[in-house]
């Protein structure tokens, strides 16, 4: 009986372990082959060391997708918060038209991402696209959405925001549904206004949960891929090219694997990076909404 | 409680960032590709008097991509077990992903298909790291291949555009035979009739007449009872395959070359003053005449314009317009002609081409299969029913294209045949083979759409040719 008990610990350990080699394992055998010059044309390797992280960080390639990739999940995040967290205070007053709208937002959720840029897409054709023939009243039917470089990210950063707001809501909704309300009722009985209530109490109370929504969403946006390859190819130009579609053309389309699996590195890093910046700003946050409750 | 909050948040941390990196988990194991290439091949093994029933029992794994010339193939497929005995099993993948998952199949160094579907342009990608057989000692092995099977029938430039000796720069037409020619397309104008009617248009003979017409038709078509009527369709998408068709067969009409190649050593020629020009010019036509939206034009959106009756030509293969004029295909069915589209200036009806081939994996286990479906399926009475029964059009042999039955069938297409008489031998691959060919190609739509997007032509083709200069040369 003893030796069961004694081996209980590492079985229940297994599967977390197993789960932890398989994410493991990949990972480091990419980061051995970002030391080589693997390529579908050089399939016998040598050992390059450093050199593809160095090809990475002194190509203008790679400094123009780190930007677009920057600007994009900053933007993307930006407004997904603005209006996640706006149409959270619209639900949060129970009314029957709120409760029926809660339910219809989270519509964009169930669709993958891929299929609503697609949809976008051909909604956003100037020609044919539904988009263009609402504005035609307002002599805004000739619209280029995808063809300049500006528009072409500020319309996937509008699918993303049109696939991913309602995330944020849901987040910021039961963060507010969550909050005490004791504070709320005393600060009623001592004639706070509804500006006041929120700048003081909703909003210091609901930053945790609203960082936790922003920390999901830009290291989802960092990584994006599906959203603007099925929109954008990464064009018009290099405009929307960002980190992942760069590693994905470098690594499976044009074969040379190490060099790709190299960009794939760097986006690591950074998303890494940022989020041991946003979960330790978190911790900051938490702290002061506890104080504030 | 501090501890676990700090665990938590690493956990969080290292989770999300763990994520970012699903090309890594797509990498599998082990360097997947094999240096050494053997001299002897899994053809001469093949000894005695020919047998279609040489193989009987086996099964033959294919990977193919969705096409009406692979509808014609699977539905003829019975014929092909009746015949030899052999079992096909088969995976369709749409084209968007259809060469993701054959780089990814043929790269992992597995046999998990024994015979795929190809383009010419790929043997330069996959033939060079030895994922393709060369099939050349099976066609030479008349124990291997019946005599029915006849090689001259080819036509003599589609076979030479899968025969490449591996080397960057080299010609087509020397060395291995990586893949049969299969379907293939060749790219031309097609027009709408009614409108070129309406406003009393002839197809363009020279590349100033086409951009002419292209903006003249835009302006002009929609307030003579063709609504939203542009000039010319052309593919703009940021890919490779915006370059292959229409652009490429004017750049080569011009006389103009993607690469020079001197000394084995490849240099970018598509900055040269000329090659500055076309490029310009071209940007201006598609401006002017062009879709709205271009630069997200891939094949599909251009002939269902066509088709739409929202473009007024194409200049893209012959396939993507005929498969908009067959009877009750679309509402511009019946008023498609073709054209071999403009000269060059010294006359040339120089196209480019493209081939849907068929390859089969070096690394099969069955080799004797594959090579007798192979056979089969580049054969005449397969192509010819076919190209008779279904749209397996564009026929790469010979007696096909003068067969009365399909001559009969494609008769009705005004110009359809004439075209493809005219630029038949004119047609070949335009392209210097070599390895990055995908890589020169897409950069070279990116600059496209730049220079459409209104940068200067010159400083952005000079910086093409000096990113491939280092990548190619």
């Amino acid at each position: 009986m003893g030796w069961r008990l004694a081996l209980r610990p590492y079985v229940l350990i297994v599967p977390a372990l197993l789960l932890t080699c398989g994410i493991l394992y990949p990972f480091g055998l990419g980061l051995y082959y970002t030391l080589f010059d693997f390529s579908a044309s050089k399939p016998q390797p040598d050992m390059v060391r450093f050199e593809n992280y160095e090809t990475v960080f002194t190509q203008e390639a790679f400094w123009n997708s780190a930007w677009v990739t920057v600007l994009y999940a900053v933007g993307a995040a930006a407004v997904e918060t603005v209006l996640g967290v706006a149409v959270a205070l619209l639900l949060h007053r129970s009314t029957i038209v709120g409760r029926i709208l809660e339910k219809i937002l989270i519509l964009p959720l169930m669709i993958a991402p891929v299929i609503a840029a697609i949809i976008w897409k051909l909604m956003l054709q100037p020609s044919v696209g539904v988009v263009n023939y609402l504005l035609r009243p307002f002599g805004l039917g000739g619209v280029q959405w995808t063809d300049t470089p500006t528009g072409a990210l500020l319309s996937s950063i509008a699918v993303d925001v049109w696939v991913y707001t309602p995330f944020v809501a849901i987040l910021a909704l039961a963060g507010l549904r969550s909050l005490p309300t004791s504070p709320f009722e005393a600060a009623a009985v001592d004639g706070a206004g509804w500006w006041y209530t929120f700048r003081r109490l909703t909003l210091p109370m609901l930053w945790p949960y609203v960082l936790v929504a922003v920390i999901f969403r830009f290291m989802d946006s960092l990584k994006v891929f599906d959203i603007i390859y099925a929109l954008t190819e990464g064009g018009p130009g290099d405009s929307t090219v960002v980190l992942q579609i760069r590693a994905y053309l470098e690594a499976i389309r044009f074969q040379r694997y190490s060099f790709g699996i190299s960009y794939t590195i760097v986006l690591w890093a950074v998303v890494y990076l940022a989020a041991m910046v946003l979960v330790k700003h978190l911790g900051k946050i938490q702290r002061k909404a506890a104080e504030v409750k | 409680m501090d501890t676990h909050l700090h665990d938590r948040r690493r956990f969080l941390a290292l989770g999300a960032a763990l994520a970012a990196t699903p090309l890594l988990s797509a990498c599998g194991a082990g360097f997947g590709g094999d240096d050494s290439k053997s001299d002897g091949s899994a053809a001469d093994d093949v000894t005695g008097s020919f047998d279609w029933k040489r193989e009987k029992g086996t099964t033959v794994k294919a990977l193919l991509n969705k096409h009406p010339y692979t509808d014609a193939l699977i539905a003829d497929l019975k014929s092909f077990t009746e015949k030899t005995g052999i079992k096909v099993e088969y995976d369709v993948f749409p084209e968007d992903n259809y060469f993701d998952k054959l780089t990814v199949d043929l790269s992992s160094g597995r046999a998990s298909y024994d015979v795929f579907m190809l383009g010419a342009y790929m043997v330069w990608q996959y033939g060079p790291p030895g994922w393709l057989e060369d099939l050349g000692p099976w066609m030479r092995n008349a124990s291997a291949t019946g005599a029915e099977w006849d090689q001259a029938d080819f036509f003599p430039n589609l076979l030479q555009a899968d025969q490449w000796s591996l080397k960057a720069g080299a010609p087509l037409g020397q060395g291995g035979q990586y893949a049969l020619p299969w379907g293939w397309e060749t790219n031309v104008v097609a027009y709408n009739t009614d409108v070129f009617t309406k406003l009393g248009l002839k197809p363009a003979e020279t590349f100033d007449e086409l951009r002419e017409l292209a903006g003249a038709i835009k302006q002009k078509a929609p307030g003579a009872g063709f609504d939203g009527m542009y000039g010319i369709a052309v593919r703009g998408s940021r890919s490779w395959a915006t370059i292959h068709p229409g652009f490429m067969t004017m750049y080569a009409r011009n006389g103009l070359k993607d690469f020079t190649v001197s000394g084995g050593k490849l240099t970018p020629a598509m900055n040269t003053p000329e090659a500055v020009a076309f490029t310009e010019d071209w940007a201006g036509m598609v401006k002017q005449g062009g879709p709205p939206s271009w630069t997200s034009y891939t094949w599909y959106q251009c002939s269902s314009d066509l088709g739409a009756k929202k473009a007024g030509m194409l200049f893209d293969a012959d396939t993507a317009a005929y498969f908009q004029a067959v009877e009750g295909a679309s509402p511009a069915s019946g008023k498609i002609a073709f054209h071999p589209g403009p000269k060059g200036p010294d006359g040339s009806l120089a196209t480019n081409m493209w081939i849907w081939s068929l390859g089969m994996n070096a690394k099969s286990k069955k080799k004797s299969a594959s090579w007798l479906f192979l056979q089969w399926a580049t054969g005449k009475e397969h192509l010819l029913k076919s190209a008779i029964t279904h749209n397996h059009i564009d026929p790469v042999r010979k007696s096909i294209a003068d067969a009365a039955d399909y001559k009969d069938k494609m008769g009705h297409l005004p110009g359809f045949i004439d075209t493809f008489e005219t630029v038949v031998d004119q047609t070949k691959i335009q392209f210097t083979p070599q390895a990055q060919f995908f890589d020169a190609t897409t950069s070279w739509a990116a600059a496209l759409q730049e220079i459409y997007g209104g940068q200067g032509a010159k400083s952005v083709l000079d910086g093409l040719a000096g990113d491939l200069a280092d990548k190619v040369g």
